[in-house]
Parts: C-alpha cells; sequence; structure tokens
C-alpha cells in the first residue's frame, strides 16, 4: 500500500455499468514528510475519505479485494484514512 | 518475496471492514547488502515485526494469503523477519 492525499474528484457520467455508483477520487503521491510527489492515480473511494485526507491506497489485483469492488474493473482503491504516520529516524 | 527494513507504523482509524485489527507497518525495501532500494511502502504484518527489523514481504494479491480474512484490499504483507543473510561475495 501507498500513502496519498486526495487532491480532487473526478466525475464521469458515461462510465462501464459496473462503475456505477463509486466515487473516484485523485490522489496524489505522498513522501514520509507528507510532501507531494508529481504522479497521481484515480482511485475508487471505499472509506468516503474527502478531499485534504492523507489515506492509503491498493493498486493492481488487490483493489478488487473490497465489497465494493469485488470483480469490477477497478485498479486502485483507498481503503484507509491516515490518522498518523510514525517513522524511526 | 523481497528484503525490507520496517521502519514505521501508520496508524489509521477509519479504513475497510477487511482491514479492521490487522497492522500495518512502514516498510524500506532493500538489497542484499541491506542498501536501500526504491520508496518505502505500508505492508501488513502477520508475524510481529518491530521497527528496525529486517523482514520478507510479499506483494500483490498473494498478500492477502497469509491473511486471517478472505479477502482484503491488501498489496502488500510482511511474512518473515530475517535474522541472517549469508551471501557469497
Amino acid at each position: 500500500m501507498i500513502l496519498g492525499k486526495v487532491v480532487g474528484t473526478v466525475w464521469a457520467t458515461r462510465k462501464d455499468e459496473e462503475l456505477v455508483g463509486m466515487s473516484f477520487q485523485i490522489v496524489k503521491h505522498l513522501d514520509l514528510n507528507y510532501k507531494l510527489k508529481d504522479t497521481f492515480v484515480v482511485a475508487v473511494d471505499t472509506v468516503q475519505a474527502g478531499v485534504g485526507d492523507v489515506v492509503l491506497m491498493c493498486t493492481g489485483s488487490s483493489a478488487r479485494q473490497t465489497t465494493l469492488t469485488k470483480n469490477k474493473p477497478v485498479d486502485a482503491v483507498i481503503m484507509a484514512v491516515v490518522d498518523k504516520i510514525d517513522i524511526a529516524d | 518475496m523481497f528484503l525490507a527494513r520496517v521502519i514505521g507504523t501508520v496508524w489509521a482509524t477509519r479504513k475497510n471492514e477487511f482491514l479492521q485489527s490487522l497492522k500495518m507497518q512502514f516498510i524500506q525495501p532493500m538489497n542484499a547488502n541491506r542498501e536501500k532500494v526504491g520508496d518505502p511502502l505500508v505492508a501488513i504484518d502477520t508475524v510481529g515485526a518491530g521497527v528496525g527489523e529486517t523482514v520478507m514481504y510479499i506483494t500483490a494479491r498473494e498478500a492477502v494469503i497469509p491473511l486471517p480474512v478472505e479477502m482484503a484490499p491488501v498489496d502488500a504483507s510482511i511474512v518473515g523477519i530475517v535474522e541472517k543473510i549469508d551471501l557469497e561475495e
């Protein structure tokens, strides 16, 4: 899983019918100092994360391992909202 | 399987239902000479590894196999604590 920050939302009316009802967030990758990297992904949100939230994302086929995304065409999912990270020096 | 060092812990209250009670650790991937390789990531800890320990981890869909649940949005899991690496020069 990797750390990211929700920076926006994607709206799409015309989409695969399996994706109806999901919310899509733009998640920029973060480093351990909460500094935004240049790269981002569009991820399906399963925990009602909002813009500005630091989140954990799961990618690849593991992204289909939630009740919401099971057998759906999804390759990135937000599965936790981060409260705190402790990093040893 | 890959090698990494545990560098920290992640706290997340709001998370996917299948992740409740699973422990998440930040790990820094490294090579067989214990040099850092690539960016840190978050992995589920199934063996009780502590910060500073060298561990083995697996990625992708297989990362769900060692977990006590059938299905979980997890793409990295720690599966062993490394005591020693013998490497021929």
